[in-house]
């Protein structure tokens, strides 16, 4: 009995008991609807084993907007909660294990793999490539990725939620003060996803080096290549710290070793270095990708070439360094010292210097253009003066004698959604609406978009403005109820009400999905948007192979300059292309990962072991396995051009 | 242009917040000289930033009007500009400037607010051991040998030494109105410098997270004038039962209690991890190795208690 108690809820509530309900309802419906239209073995061939970047792309896209739902709906809870004084809608434990859920799943589950995804579809288009370096990588990356969240997921139906906050600081999140399993899915669920993205990582810095089309030397790379470049620099460098990090955690939970608890020499400390040695370059890895997608997208609506190129790149060059030599900010009260903290203040206030140049670079691309406000461009406007005052909140908290005061407050926590949703959330909303078109071969609607737009923005300063007051008067993070004496209640309601607005706002995302796949227009050109890069040279739908013929680059903007300037971009005649074969072993392996993760979970040792011993053998079946591939004929090459230009 | 509006709505009244004298903010409302040094910090860096979001958003209204499409000819080409060494040389300038300016501001109140405070150098500090556990506040006072649960009394214009520590998961101590906090861990001992300069009642919490109850980890903190504090000193000690191991064991279990006071303090018998009972320090010669493994088998015997309930 004692090992099945393991698999119940802790704090049971009607909340999860419906939604127990009705993930299994859902889950009943999907396989029932699957069946009853005949599409199981289109799932397999068509997605679950697809090597595809593009596909991969959309997979990640489809999977990072669900979660976005998943940890709306705790923000949502959250702001409820604390709307009035002495609230009891959740309890002390539900309300911890929400927004420590919140804080993983958007972080990790939701602004990575929505970039992952957009950066899987774009950069090998816009790099002239094929397809990513090594494809059946990229699929492994992916059902690493998936499986680790879903794996995450069912942590608040079967044995708890972990609910030491997204940071699981030690002891708290040690085996004497979180007893139930909820830590352990966190630093196992976190350790299979991040295997992923680390693979991820390596992928997309070969395809960059080595794919590029002929012509297109670093400096001609467009800006998103170029901020994917650096990101994945950034994830290759930083990923492997959490690995570190999480196996230690791991043996702490499961096997008892005392890295990080009180007793025998154990460093909490260690945990919280460990921690934000990976987890502040992690803020960079979701924050610069926004950067390469602002800079195509304001420049492409702007009608205008991108100001200053050489300095945005050193920008982004500076802060991808600086990220690495700040993470001791994150404690500043830990008592390192008057000395460490001055110098880990001045590091990161040096950041500010190259992010105010990457605005002003982009303030100037506006100048003397003919400015289209689009909903991408409205997302990539609005997002300047909003991370601006994130930004400079940002310096203000880098000084360490004054966040003595702001450290653990509301303050940090509106700074934080202050640039983390300009930054990331805007950005993957503005590129989504912006690669829309070229994913699927139609448009979203703008009127829709536009009204989605203002309740996102207007929802999104009222519910986190107040946060910046009432963090000054003292409100501390992650509190799940106050007195009515503190005076918090009124701007805390304020709050509420714009959590509203942008749960309206991101619902709308849903109906402009749902209108224009059935009502939009399929009759729009390859280039919708009179867009500048590469990506937008080729059909809509993209062809298997991208391009029939690889593209010759001459300038940062090779596709405009083929427009305007008459640049040749495909000089080359056709020749059969080499495409790499799908594969069910990353989507088993991954299966198999996550029934490994779930052994883990509650060590169940015997199904850990053999869950083990499968991992390995996909890998054995991999390394002797014969598939070189396959060959696109160039008479099917033809056909596919024809066919795709006959549609125009 | 609702971007501007609902913008320049929301900056006004923070504006008027903050400018609002019958109901300040707490920390930019200090009754102590490290809390105003904070609070000086904090006005410095809002009216700098305020000077850099006001020259980004001139720019950006200027833009935005100026260049839009429907303002200009349907047969405007705008022009290719590869950038400006001049412009760009200007703002990596200028924000170097204002980070330098911050950061002479930094290391010199950070300093600061690590030390003695402000005029009150000469004196001898009142040392007060703050422990945590889950989830409350244990206050000793070595030098009166009294300790107090969940409140505290300090004497005002008098530097407070505070030792901080834990006896469970980490916990920031924070009495915003007196001076930023400083975190208290259980593998040693961190000090924060704080000192009173007004009477009065202040609220005082751990701000960081610590589990299930910890939302109502607060304290109340009374600073008196010296006369009054030692009146209560001597009051606690004529009434005020021990504390014995047995009575600091059960206050340790998880949960909230009330105030209480108590004459000895809980130091004697659980010392605070510090010198030869850090964590980190694991001693040099023998016995000092063995008094250290001694206390850790007397902590994780407190923790494990904490959990056996």
């Amino acid at each position: 009995m004692d090992y099945f108690d393991r698999f119940a809820v802790p704090h049971p509530s009607p909340a999860i008991y419906a939604s127990m309900v009705a993930i299994g309802l859902t889950m009943i419906a999907v396989v029932a609807g699957i069946t009853y239209f005949k599409k199981w073995g289109y799932l397999w061939r068509e997605w679950l084993t697809t090597v595809d970047h593009k596909r991969i792309g959309i997979m990640y896209i489809l999977a990072a907007l669900l979660m976005l739902f998943r940890g709306g709906v705790d923000a949502l809870m959250m702001r409820a909660q604390t709307a009035i004084p002495d609230n009891g809608l959740l309890d002390g434990q539900h309300y911890n294990e929400v927004f420590t859920t919140h804080g993983v799943v958007m972080i990790l589950f939701m602004a990575m793999p929505f970039i992952i995804g957009l950066m899987n579809i774009v950069t090998p288009l816009q790099v002239g490539a094929r397809d990513v370096a090594f494809p059946r990588l990229n699929a492994v990356s992916f059902w690493l990725f998936f499986m680790g969240a879903m794996l995450f997921n069912i942590s608040f139906v079967v044995g708890g939620s972990p609910d030491a906050g997204w940071t699981s600081y030690f002891p708290l999140a040690g085996n004497d003060f979180s007893e139930s399993v909820g830590s352990n899915y966190y630093a196992i669920s976190l350790q299979i996803a991040g295997i992923g993205t680390l693979m991820t990582g390596i992928n997309f810095i070969v395809t960059i080096l080595k794919m590029r089309a002929p012509g297109m030397t670093l400096m001609k790379m467009p800006m998103f290549t170029w901020s994917i470049l650096i990101t994945n620099f950034i994830i290759v460098f930083a990923f492997p710290v959490l690995t570190v990090a999480l196996a230690l955690m791991t043996m702490d939970r499961l096997f008892g070793t005392q890295f990080f608890t009180m007793a025998n020499g154990g460093s909490d400390m260690l945990w919280a270095n460990l921690f934000w040695v990976w987890g502040h370059p992690e803020v960079y890895i979701v924050i610069l990708p926004a950067f390469g997608i602002y800079s195509e997208i304001i420049s492409t609506f702007a009608r205008r070439n991108l100001y200053g190129y050489n300095s945005m790149v050193i920008s982004m060059v500076a802060i991808s360094t600086l990220s690495f030599i700040v993470w001791a900010h994150h404690f500043y009260t830990m008592g390192h010292g008057a000395m460490v903290n001055g110098i880990f203040s001045i590091t990161t206030m040096a950041i500010a210097v190259p992010t105010g140049v990457k605005i002003f670079n982009w303030l100037f691309t506006l100048w003397k253009g003919k400015i289209v406000f689009t909903v991408p461009m409205l997302y990539s406007l609005a997002f300047i003066p909003i991370f601006t005052l994130g930004g400079v909140t940002g310096v203000m908290l880098a000084m360490a004698s004054a966040d003595y005061q702001y450290h653990n407050t509301m303050f940090l926590v509106a700074h934080f959604h202050y640039v983390l949703i300009p930054g990331t959330v805007f950005a993957v909303l503005a590129g989504f609406t912006y690669w829309w078109p070229k994913m699927f071969g139609f448009m979203l609607s703008e009127k829709i978009g536009k009204w989605s737009f203002w309740f996102i923005i207007i929802g999104f300063n009222v519910t986190f403005f107040p946060m910046f007051i009432t963090g000054l008067d003292g409100q501390a993070r992650r509190m799940y109820t106050y007195s009515e004496s503190t005076g918090y209640g009124p701007l805390n309601m304020l709050s509420f009400v714009g959590a509203i607005g942008l749960a309206i706002g991101f619902a709308l995302i849903v109906y402009n999905i749902y209108w224009s796949t059935r009502y939009a227009s399929r009759n729009i050109s390859n280039d919708p948007w009179d867009a500048r890069s590469l990506e937008w040279a080729t059909h809509t739908p993209i062809p298997e192979y991208n391009f029939a013929v690889v593209p010759t680059v001459d300038s940062t903007e090779a596709f405009w300059d083929s427009k305007k300037k008459g640049f040749k971009l495909f000089g080359g005649k056709v020749e059969k292309i080499h495409m790499p074969n799908n594969s069910g072993v990353p989507f088993i392996m991954s299966c198999i990962f996550f029934v490994w993760g779930f052994a883990l979970v509650f060590s169940m040792w015997i199904i850990a072991i053999i869950a083990t011993i499968g991992i390995f053998a996909c890998m054995i079946h991999r390394s002797f396995e014969k598939d070189h591939g396959r060959y696109i004929s160039v008479e099917e090459i033809e056909e596919t051009e024809n066919k795709l230009r006959g549609a125009k | 242009m609702k971007i501007k509006w609902a913008l320049l709505t929301i900056l006004f009244t923070i504006a008027t917040v903050l400018t609002g004298c019958d109901n300040p903010l707490m920390v930019l409302d200090p009754k102590g000289p490290v809390a105003a040094t904070q609070a000086d910090v904090i006005m410095i860096s809002i009216w700098t930033m305020s000077f850099v979001v006001l020259v980004v958003m001139v720019l950006y209204i200027f833009m935005i009007m100026k260049y839009r499409a429907s303002k200009q000819r349907d047969d405007y080409e705008p022009p290719h500009i590869e950038g400006s060494k001049v412009l760009e040389i200007i703002w990596v300038a200028i924000p170097i400037l204002i980070v330098a300016f911050l950061s002479v501001v930094t290391v010199k109140t950070t300093n600061e607010v690590e030390a003695t405070p402000k005029g009150y150098g000469d004196q001898e500090p009142l040392v007060i051991y703050a422990s945590s556990s889950n989830w409350k506040w244990h206050f000793s006072y070595p030098e009166e040998d009294i300790e107090t649960v969940n409140y505290l009394f300090i004497p005002t214009n008098r530097p407070i030494e505070f030792k901080l520590y834990s006896f469970g998961p980490i916990s920031s101590f924070w009495i915003p109105q007196l001076g930023g906090q400083k975190y208290a861990m259980s593998d040693m001992v961190n000090t924060l410098h704080l000192a009173a300069d007004v009477p009065g009642e202040y609220m005082g919490r751990n701000s960081n997270f610590s589990g299930s109850g910890f939302a109502q980890q607060t304290f109340n903190v009374n600073a008196l004038s010296a006369k009054e504090y030692d009146k209560w000193v001597d009051e606690i000690k004529a009434t005020a039962k021990p504390i014995t191991e047995e009575k600091f064991n059960e206050l340790l279990k998880p949960g909230h209690v009330g105030q209480s006071t108590y004459t000895g303090t809980h130091l004697e018998f659980s010392p605070a991890p510090e010198g030869e009972n850090a964590g980190h320090d694991h001693g040099s010669s023998d016995t000092e190795e063995n008094d250290s493994k001694d206390t850790h088998e007397e902590h994780s015997e407190h923790s494990n208690m904490n959990h056996d309930h």
